[in-house]
Order: structure tokens, then sequence, then C-alpha cells
């Protein structure tokens, strides 16, 4: 018998065949994330319980059972209160916010007026959306707009008395206006005088240094809250009598203060991050202070320091809420203002107005750490150490 | 020789304008000049301005009477006492308030924390939604939100809640019972003090002879055996000195038993609520910044997944997350100053009441930047002597 050369070598590529169901897919997946092990699983269980219990509540309450519009607070009150939904009922109440809604954005701005406050907001959001996006070009033009030029023109818009504009006090502003003006004044002012800060604590003369340590120390020592009150007690009584200050501009005086204070500690983390060969190197080329800040030092300390500056805004935003301390109505002033308007009071207006102010602050908030995420990632060119 | 001599001297910097010395030497004056001016223009407008008003200066008000009542008052008080005396209840009242949410915070923040690093999908997730819920919204509006739209619409004290303990939950607040010390409950305390000394100097005994010889003993359940064992030993020996004031239900409140009131309540929940979603974030990066090697070394030296944990993950995350967690305890100490928002009497507001009663201004926003001051930096101070412990001996 001729013995069969049984050598046989594969010419093709095998098929790639599906993995098995133990390691890939649905099923393996839930093994491996779900239940894993015996902990696991009751973990697993645990959660599911927090969620059946929470998630349908939730969804209940904001959207199956919710009143979205009504003349008043019979349509938010069951039938014991003097309402007309069944007893036993419990739902989110958004007719209210859907009535008070004018005076949640303005507060107590004119209604004919209130075109200019919304122009100010489409203005805002032309150059701010371009200057978001790293494909736009002309950056330089585009943030001398945003921070010099729309800072005047809202000015004159929103106050008036010129131009034809008639006159709005501050006193009558309010609602989200404050809160996003508040907050963007303060973000324009804080970061340029954070950073004079923190260079001024890593100075060389010492006087200066020991005034910037005092300064950012001490303001960081105290509550928000107790810089409000300063500002609205102490600064009366430091200007010659007959000279007073706007209420409003003592609230972005102080807010601006705390942040910067922040500001300075987040900039000179940046500042202490970069090598000393820098400095050096910048000195040996003969630039002087200035130049060497400005071109080398400051350009790769503030991106290293994006997550602290974003973190530090997005706190500046939730704390200009505290100016309702000082009697000023921003949107949660405003929202706890009209709590105790009888015309809508509820067991669920509070509530739903409280929800619909977190979920505006949630947004911006949210929204800025997420850009910063982003930012963050497009900006590391491979420096960080 | 010529070019010696050149070298030798001194580099020329062309005008004295441009002498790094003496320009600095410059601004620091006009700084101080300027400085001094402006202070001195306003200390001259504020003595300028208490007169035209007639405000005393000083703090001599301190001594006079208050006339005004607080709500919880943990010190005795009343309105007639001094001005001085409700300024201490606020600050006791602040410290209450910031001590038991900074406990609650951190173990609500350790919980969320190692949850968003959980190898379970759901719980993961669970953890993850809150805190990008509570990073996100002011620490005031969950304030008001536990105050107005949770605490405040519970049933009247008729309906209350029946808790476990005999405790009850309505409008007007949690009630639980509250603990009234007989005769003799001295003993109880001793025997607990006592405990707590041999607890530690179990601890330390057996330690030094494991070092010495390598033998483990349980020091943690003779700890607990210890502590619970002698003062209930003390409290039988002593005949049962210790009873319970039981809140009890009446037609239009409860009476009796232990109320904590909605305002506390509410700043209490949210302050720990907030604040934990941050220190969550701490103690993710904390453990994430635990290198894998290290786990993996110590499971190859045949440790178990706890002994892990607990000998080798968690002391080297802690040094990463002591430095952050204590500027949160810090910053859930300034916030609760926003207690003045739902009417607690803390610092502020006590302060606050002061203020506006006597007009002097200046030494009431003075005492509370001193007291704020002081609690930050005895915050910082015992943050630090954890940290020293924990911090990496190095040979």
């Amino acid at each position: 018998m001729q013995e069969h050369d049984m050598s046989w070598v594969r010419t093709e590529m095998a098929l790639a065949q599906p993995a098995p169901a133990s390691v890939s897919g649905p099923v393996a997946w839930v093994r491996r994330n779900l239940i894993g092990s015996v902990g696991d699983t009751i973990l697993t269980i645990l959660g599911i319980v927090i969620v059946a219990w929470v998630l349908p509540q939730v969804i209940n309450w904001a959207f199956i059972n919710a009143v979205w519009t009504g003349p008043d607070r019979t349509v938010c009150a069951t039938v014991g209160q003097g309402g007309i939904q069944p007893d036993g009922w419990s739902g989110a109440c958004w007719a209210f916010v859907n009535a008070k809604f004018g005076q949640f954005m303005f507060g107590t701005y004119p209604v004919e007026e209130r075109w200019r406050p919304i122009l100010v907001a489409i203005l805002f959001v032309a150059l701010l959306v371009p200057m978001l996006i790293p494909r736009v070009p002309r950056k330089g033009l585009n943030a001398i707009l945003l921070f010099l030029a729309l800072p005047v023109v809202s000015f004159f818009l929103l106050v008036g008395g010129m131009f034809g504009l008639p006159h709005v006090e501050t006193s009558r502003w309010g609602g989200l206006l404050i809160t996003l003006s508040l907050s963007f004044v303060g973000i324009a002012v804080s970061l340029p005088l954070g950073t004079v800060l923190a260079l001024g604590r890593r100075s060389k003369m010492p006087i200066i240094k020991m005034l910037c340590v005092i300064f950012i120390e001490a303001v960081r020592g105290i509550p928000l809250i107790t810089v409000l009150f300063f500002v609205s007690v102490m600064l009366p009584l430091f200007l010659p009598a007959g000279v007073t200050f706007d209420k409003y501009l003592r609230a972005l005086i102080g807010v601006s203060l705390f942040a910067a204070a922040y500001m300075a500690e987040v900039v000179r983390g940046g500042l202490q991050a970069i090598p000393k060969g820098q400095y050096e190197g910048a000195d040996s080329l003969g630039l002087g202070y200035w130049q060497k800040m400005n071109l080398i030092v400051l350009p790769q300390a503030l991106k290293l320091v994006i997550p602290g500056i974003v973190n530090t805004f997005i706190g500046m935003f939730k704390d200009t809420s505290l100016v309702l301390i000082i009697s000023m109505f921003d949107l949660l002033g405003i929202v706890k203002q009209n709590f105790s308007d009888a015309n809508w009071a509820t067991a669920q207006t509070a509530k739903s107005g409280l929800v619909f102010a977190a979920f505006v602050f949630w947004l911006f908030c949210f929204g800025m750490s997420r850009y910063s995420m982003y930012t963050e990632r497009r900006l590391d060119t491979g420096y960080r150490r | 020789m010529a070019s010696q001599e050149i070298l030798r001297e001194e580099p020329s910097r062309g005008s004295f304008v441009n002498d790094p010395r003496i320009r600095s030497l410059f601004f620091q004056t006009l700084v101080v000049i300027v400085l001094f001016g402006s202070v001195w223009w306003i200390v001259q407008n504020v003595i300028d301005n208490l007169q035209r008003l007639h405000i005393a200066s000083g703090f001599g008000f301190l001594k006079g009477r208050a006339g005004f009542d607080i709500s919880d008052t943990p010190i005795a008080y009343t309105s007639d006492s001094t001005y001085g005396r409700a300024i201490i209840v606020g600050l006791i009242n602040t410290i209450i308030v910031a001590v038991a949410g900074i406990i609650t915070a951190t173990i609500i923040g350790f919980v969320i924390g190692i949850g968003r690093l959980s190898q379970n999908w759901l719980i993961q997730k669970i953890c993850t939604v809150y805190v990008e819920i509570f990073r996100n919204i002011p620490p005031l509006l969950v304030i008001f939100f536990w105050y107005s739209g949770v605490l405040a619409v519970l049933p009247a004290p008729r309906d209350s809640y029946h808790l476990p303990f005999g405790s009850f939950l309505n409008q007007r607040g949690f009630y639980f019972p509250r603990a009234v010390w007989g005769e003799g409950s001295w003993l109880i305390l001793v025997a607990l003090v006592v405990a707590l000394a041999m607890a530690w100097f179990v601890a330390r005994t057996a330690r030094q002879r494991q070092m010495a010889t390598g033998q483990q003993f349980p020091v943690f359940w003779t700890s607990v055996a210890l502590i619970v064992g002698l003062p209930l030993l003390a409290y039988v020996l002593s005949g049962f000195p210790l009873s319970f004031d039981l809140p009890k239900q009446s037609t239009f409140n409860l009476t009796g038993g232990f109320q904590v009131k909605p305002e506390f309540l509410s700043l209490y929940l949210a302050l720990s609520c907030y604040t934990a979603a941050f220190i969550a974030e701490i103690v993710r990066a904390g453990i994430r910044g635990v290198s894998k090697g290290q786990t993996e070394a110590a499971a190859a030296l045949g440790l178990r997944s706890g002994s892990i944990l607990r000998l080798v993950v968690v002391p080297q995350a802690m040094r990463i997350v002591i430095p952050p967690l204590t500027s949160q305890y810090l910053n859930l100490t300034k916030n609760s100053s926003l207690a003045i928002a739902i009417g607690y009497p803390d610092l502020t507001a006590t302060a606050g009441t002061v203020l506006n009663q006597t007009g002097q201004a200046v030494e009431g926003v003075l005492i509370m930047m001193i007291a704020y001051l002081i609690l930050s930096l005895v915050t910082s101070a015992v943050m630090n002597v954890v940290n020293a412990r924990m911090a990496l001996v190095e040979r």
C-alpha cells in the first residue's frame, strides 16, 4: 500500500467565528456586570429595588400626574384643599412655572421692555457659540467683542436712560437675568484679577506678596454670605456720606472678589507646575517680567488648570444664588418669593418651582463641566506631568 | 589686560530705571503709600459716618441685653441674656450642624465613591447619577428643597408618621426618645471610658506582639466586647438607672421626647447630600490613584481581598484623599452659613441679628470673620494631624 501523505496545509484563513456566548453578548455582559458573584447579585437586586422604587414615583410626579397649564391654584390642589384634583393626588404643578415663567426669567423688568434682555441674550449666544467652537477663526476679535464690547452694550441696553431707552433700575431686575449677568461679569473679572493675585503671591517683592497672601487667605476662610454682608453693610460706611452704591453693583463686587481669591489659588497651582527651565529660558531670551508671563508662563499654566478654572466658574455660578440673602432676587430667589403668592399656594408649588430652578442650574453647570472635559482633551498636548 | 579690566566691571544696566532692585523698591513704596492713603481715607469716612448716624463703636455692646429669642438653644439662653451669649449660641449651633454634617457626608460620600468604582453596572450608574445631580445644583437650592419641598409638606402632628423605636416624623420635625440619666448613671460613663482605654491598650499590645512574634490577636471583636460589655455590666450593676422619655401623641402636638426641628434637619440633610457628592469624587480619584500593581502584588503575597483593601489600597488612597477632603470639610462649615435662609440660628444668623439691632456693622462682621477663620484653622489643624499620621514615612 502506498502511504498517503497525511500532512495538510491550510491555504486560506479560517472564517471568523462569533465569540462564545460565555464571553461576549448580552448574556455574558449581564453575567459579568450584574451577577458576577453572590455579593454582586445582592447589590444588583438592591439597585433594582432602588430604581423600581424611585423611578416610577419621579416619572409619575413629573410627567404623568403633572398639571401643565391652568389659571390658578385650583388646578394643582386636591378637592380637600379647595381644588379640582382627586384626594391623594401628587403631581408637579408645571402650571405654576408656566404662569410665572416671565418673572423667573426677567424678575419685575417692565414687560414692554423685555425685548432688551432678550436682545442681550441673543447677542451673548451669538458671540459665545463661535467662541466655544475651536474651528471658528478670529478668536481674538471674538474675545474682545465678548468680554469688552458686550458688557458695555449690555449695560446701556439693560440699564437704559440713554438713546431714547427708558431707564430700568437694577432693583427691578431679577430671575435668570441676574443669575447670568452676575456670573458672567464675575467670570470676566475674577479670572484676570485672580491671575494677578496669583502672580503677586509668587512675587519676590515681600510687601506685595504679603498683601496678596492676606487677601487670598482671609477671603477663602470666610463664607460668601459674610462677604456679601460685608459689601452690603460695610461699603456704605467706607464711603463719604451721601455717596451710595447700587445694590446690584455691591453684589457684583462681593461675588467677583470672592471668586478671584479662589481663582488665584487655582492659577497658583498651574504656575507651580511649570518647570523652572521655562522661567529661566524666558529670562535668558531677555524678556521682561510681563512679557515672560504673558508669552511663556501663563499660556502653559492656564492650560494646565482648565479643570480647576471651570470648577471655580461652576462654583461661582451656583454661589450667585446666595444674593437672595441680601434681598436680591436671582432665579432661586424669585422662585422662592413666588411660593408666597396666595394665588398659587398649594402643597406642590414649592417642590415644582424648586425642581424647575434646579433643572436650569443643572443644565448650565453640567454643560460647563462637559465643555471643560472636552477642552481638556483637546488641549492635552502631552506636556502634562 | 584691558579686556580683563572690562570683564571685572559690574555689568552695565544702562540707567537706574532698569535696575530690578530699585524698581522693586519703587513699586513696593508706591503700593504702601496707596494702601495707607486709602485705609486712612476709609477710616476717616467710617468715623464720620458712625458719628453722623450716632452709632457707638467698640465691643461694649456684647454685654447689652439681646432682647430676641433663639429657636435652638444648646446652652441656656433667654431674651434677657447678653448679645455676647447670643453670638456664642449661634457659634455652637454652627459647630453642631457642621460636625453632624461632616460625619454623615463622609459616610455617604465614601459609599457613593466606592459605588462608582463598583464592577456592578447598575450600582455604578446609580452612584454616577447621584453625583452628577448634586454637584451641579446650588447648595441653597438643596436646602430649600428639603425645607419647603419635603419637610414642610409632611403631615400635621396629628397624623405623624410612626417610625421604629418610638420616633415620629411630622411637619414640626423629627421626634425620638430622650435618654433620662437616673442616679448612679455616672458609673456607665466611667465604664465606657475604662473600656475605651482598655481597647486602646489591647490594640497596642496586639500590634507589638504581632511585630515581635507574628502572632495575631482578634483585636476588633475584643474591643467590641469591651466597649459594649463593660457599660452594659455597669448598667446592670448600678440598678438600671437609664430610662427613656418617649414622645407621646396628644390631640394637637407631640409631648416629651427629643425634637429635632425641621430647620436643623433640612440644613443637615442638604449639607450632607451636597458635600457627599464632592467627597465621592475625591474618594474615587483616591482609589484610582493607587496603581493596580499594588493590588496584584498584595494578591501575589497571598492576602485575601478584604485584607488587600484594608492593608494595601486604603492606606495609600487615604494619602491622596485627605488634603482635598479637608477642603470639603471647610466648605461644608462655610456653607452652613446658608442656615440664615431658612431661619436656623447659626453664627451668621445670630450675629446678623445683633448687627441689625445695634447697627455696629464693623464689629459684627469682624466677629463673624474671625469666628469662621478660627473654625477653618481648627479643622485644618485636626486634618493635618490625621494627614501626618497617614503620610508616607520614608527612610
